[in-house]
């Protein structure tokens, strides 16, 4: 039983990811953006059987039914995906999964988050200074790395990636420059795309080496920033992407791991669960990496990338350092990596910051990624990954099956 | 003494937090297949079998992977940067999150030999396993 083929991405829509949002509701945000992807396919939402959400902050439960509600939606497929930046690819395979098995014909896949911006300073209301909070929020955190992790100050994401990387470095050997390469060549890449949130700003190497050390070995600049926007795909069945206004960028693979929560417990950096998403997926789809001609791999961090390229097998284990440092990994270069910029130039909106790498390989296999389009493209890879290495999805698209 | 954010215990992890609390470190065994389990399981992650017991380790380990944070991941963390923040692999197998204390962050390495010490939270009974040079 494989995937190849089942079903087809036909319409994307995606906010330009920004720094806050003004005062729309989150479901008002993915409202928009779940018309206008139905509408891109050129498809009535009447048209919408399935439909796939994530957890979301203010929605305590009942998130597919809330949304669903106030999209007047009524699908026979509905579901959460809670895999963090994995959440968007795995979205995609089970949209197709769903549709294969029957369950619904054409399936939206929503993600988004808002942001607010932080009321200012105002000296004027002089209040007593408040105690720092002891325990993490959600205070209901049961986690066990709630009680074994965060007293340590493993807490978000930085000090957990900056542990990969040093761990990487040891073993394989990895400069400051190597790793620097892989956010100044997606820069490029966001200078080409007038969504991307840097779209305006050059980048050196220099500038990422510059940047403030956050947690060794990393630097501001090789890490994502957070954002807000929204992303929503349409997933339809083989025989109505015909009917469709845009042309398909086939799924012909998908794979998917959960290896670990803590990072304490991740596997060794050759038994990655990334290795396992990208083999399966790339033999379902029954494409190797060397056929691949867009890779667009989560990049949270500068070392996520490196790790995915030679897990996903692009280069030799251990190689990942030079092989970035002798290829051109723009949309113009001989290996296109991020050609949206990636999550660190492109802007991280939560959920859809990791369907970001989705939609671009759907749009770059569908011939609409602009200035950045690469020309003849038959093959795309797009990665997701979770939590600090802890969650993995990836997905093969093609232009034909 | 550090201000942490406090643990919050459960009744089946109480055993690791009052063997710290008099100085000792513990992990569990599995009765069935001999495996050290951590963090805490009601079932043993590699038989499933759910003969657990609490059993005294060396607090011997190497440095499988470390950072020195530079920016406090919480507020309360604040104070303490920069701090050295480690994962240890116990002689036993199992791996832990930790802190290097008792050495200049620039002398930690990946592989180097470390022993289990112990740290008290402010505002709080709990006493937390740290690690220190061997």
């Amino acid at each position: 039983m494989s995937l190849r083929g089942a079903a087809a991405v036909v319409g994307v829509a995606e906010l330009a990811p920004k720094r806050h949002t003004g005062d729309e509701t989150i479901l008002e945000l993915l409202s928009g953006v779940a018309v206008d992807a139905v509408s891109d396919a050129g498809f009535a939402m009447a048209d919408v059987d399935g439909l796939i959400v994530h957890p979301i902050g203010g929605l305590p439960g009942f998130v597919p039914a809330t949304v669903a509600e106030f999209l007047g939606l009524q699908p026979t497929f509905a579901e959460v995906v809670d895999l963090g930046g994995a959440t968007g690819a795995g979205m995609v395979w089970r949209a197709a999964a769903a549709i294969q098995a029957g369950q619904c014909n054409t399936c939206l896949c929503l993600t988004g988050t808002r942001r607010r911006r932080r009321p200012a300073h105002s000296p004027s209301t002089d209040q007593p200074e408040k105690r720092t909070p002891r325990s993490i929020r959600p205070s209901n955190d049961r986690s066990p790395q709630a009680e074994f992790d965060y007293p340590y100050g493993m807490i978000g994401a930085n000090v957990g990636y900056a542990m990969l990387a040093t761990r990487y470095t040891h073993e394989y050997g990895l400069t400051d420059k190597q790793r620097a390469k892989v956010a100044v060549d997606q820069r490029t890449n966001a200078n080409a795309n007038p969504k991307a949130i840097f779209h305006d700003q050059p980048l050196t190497i220099d500038d990422v080496l510059n940047s403030e050390i956050i947690a060794e070995p990393l630097h501001m600049l090789e890490i994502v920033m957070p954002a807000a926007g929204a992303a929503a795909l349409v997933v339809t069945k083989a025989d109505r992407v015909a009917d469709a206004d845009q042309p398909p960028a086939w799924l012909l693979g998908a794979g998917e791991s959960v290896t670990h929560s803590s990072f304490a417990q991740a596997p060794a950096l050759d038994a990655t669960g990334v290795g396992i998403a990208a083999r399966n997926a790339m033999q379902q789809a029954g494409v190797t990496p060397g056929d691949i001609g867009l890779a667009s791999l989560y990049d949270c961090y500068t070392i996520m990338v490196l790790l995915t390229l030679e897990e996903a097998g692009f280069c030799k284990r251990g190689e990942a350092g030079s092989f970035v440092e002798s290829h051109d990994l723009t949309y113009r270069g001989d290996f296109p990596l991020n050609t949206h910029g990636g999550q660190l130039s492109f802007g991280q909106a939560g959920m859809a910051g990791g369907m970001s790498h989705v939609t671009e390989a759907v749009r770059q296999i569908q011939g609409r990624a602009g200035d950045r389009q690469i020309a003849g493209l038959e093959l795309a890879y797009a990665h997701g990954n979770g939590g600090i290495i802890a969650e993995q999805a990836g997905l093969v698209f093609g232009s034909a099956v | 003494m550090s201000t942490r954010l406090i643990p919050p215990r459960t009744e089946s992890t109480q055993p690791y937090w009052d063997a710290a609390a008099r100085g000792e470190l513990v992990v569990q065994q599995c009765g069935a297949c001999n495996f050290h389990v951590f963090p805490p399981r009601a079932n043993c992650p590699a038989c499933g079998s759910s003969e657990l017991s609490w059993k005294p380790v060396t607090g011997q380990g190497t440095i499988y992977t470390y950072t020195v944070a530079h920016r406090a991941p919480h507020p309360v963390l604040a104070e303490q940067c920069p701090f050295t923040l480690a994962v240890v692999e116990l002689e036993e197998g199992p791996r832990l999150m930790t802190n290097i204390i008792g050495c200049n962050p620039e002398d930690v390495e990946v592989g180097m030999r470390v022993q289990v010490a112990y740290e008290d939270i402010d505002d709080s009974d709990v006493v937390l396993p740290v690690f220190k040079p061997a």
